[in-house]
């Protein structure tokens, strides 16, 4: 099972800040992981229509869309940060 | 109050006001090898009086984790004899600081340039986003990254 976590704009249209998921075993990047998101239903199709700009990050490290998932345990999603 | 040393570096994540003159002395005391520090306070603007608050959301450990490792990368690359990050989470008041970065050296370069290095990855890496809520009462938008803060980050 696998942690997925959302924040900002990403988490208000997923519609929760975050849930657990059994993964299929054919998704094994993060780019295959953002296009199985948005079939997942409207919300998803919503929030990840634009899944270039959004940042992803494996066990809390940034990770670009080209990355290997691995045996990460805690997936994010969140749209370019705005700190500082 | 969380936070978390670094091999020499001091990163906190809070929703409470910090006191610079506190901080500042807290990498000075009982040492005299210092030669110069820099302090960076990144303040909540009121936008022309449109803004009554800015909110603050950060994903909890990766913050911490993400500000300590450009804080390591800084401190590879410049000659610091000190070096604190914090940043503030919640609702955060036009007037109230948000960020605060502070770099001591024996010179003054290498605290002006490790300073200016950590705000620019900061505001690039690390997970924070800010969203307006404005006097009228309404929420407004999230807060869009800038072009020009990872062209910033950029001449690093």
């Amino acid at each position: 099972m696998t942690k997925l976590v959302y924040f900002a704009w990403v988490r208000e249209r997923v519609g929760k800040p975050e849930e657990t998921v059994d993964l299929p075993a054919s998704i094994t990047t993060v780019a295959a992981l953002l296009d199985w998101q948005k079939t997942r239903g409207e919300e998803y199709a919503y929030a990840f229509e634009h899944a270039s700009v959004i940042r992803v990050a494996l066990d809390k490290t940034h990770a670009p869309h080209d990355a290997a998932l691995g045996d990460a345990r805690e997936i994010a999603f969140f749209p370019p940060m705005t700190g500082g | 109050m969380q936070g978390r040393s670094v091999h020499g570096a001091t990163i906190r994540i809070q929703r409470d006001p910090f006191d610079v003159p506190a901080e500042t002395a807290r990498l000075t005391a009982g040492r005299a090898d210092i030669g110069g520090i820099v302090a960076f306070t990144g303040l909540c603007r009121d936008e022309g009086g449109r803004l009554r608050a800015l909110e603050l959301e950060h994903y909890p450990g990766m913050a911490e984790d993400e500000i300590g490792r450009v804080a390591q990368t800084a401190l590879a690359r410049w000659p610091l004899l000190g070096l604190t990050a914090i940043h503030r989470f919640g609702m955060i008041a036009p007037g109230e600081d948000i960020v605060l970065v502070i770099a001591a050296s024996a010179h003054r370069r290498a605290a002006f340039e490790a300073a200016d290095f950590m705000m620019d990855y900061l505001k690039t890496r690390a997970p924070f986003w800010k969203r307006e809520h404005l006097i009228d009462g309404s929420i407004g938008a999230w807060v869009e990254a800038k072009a020009e803060d990872d062209t910033a980050a950029a001449r690093w």
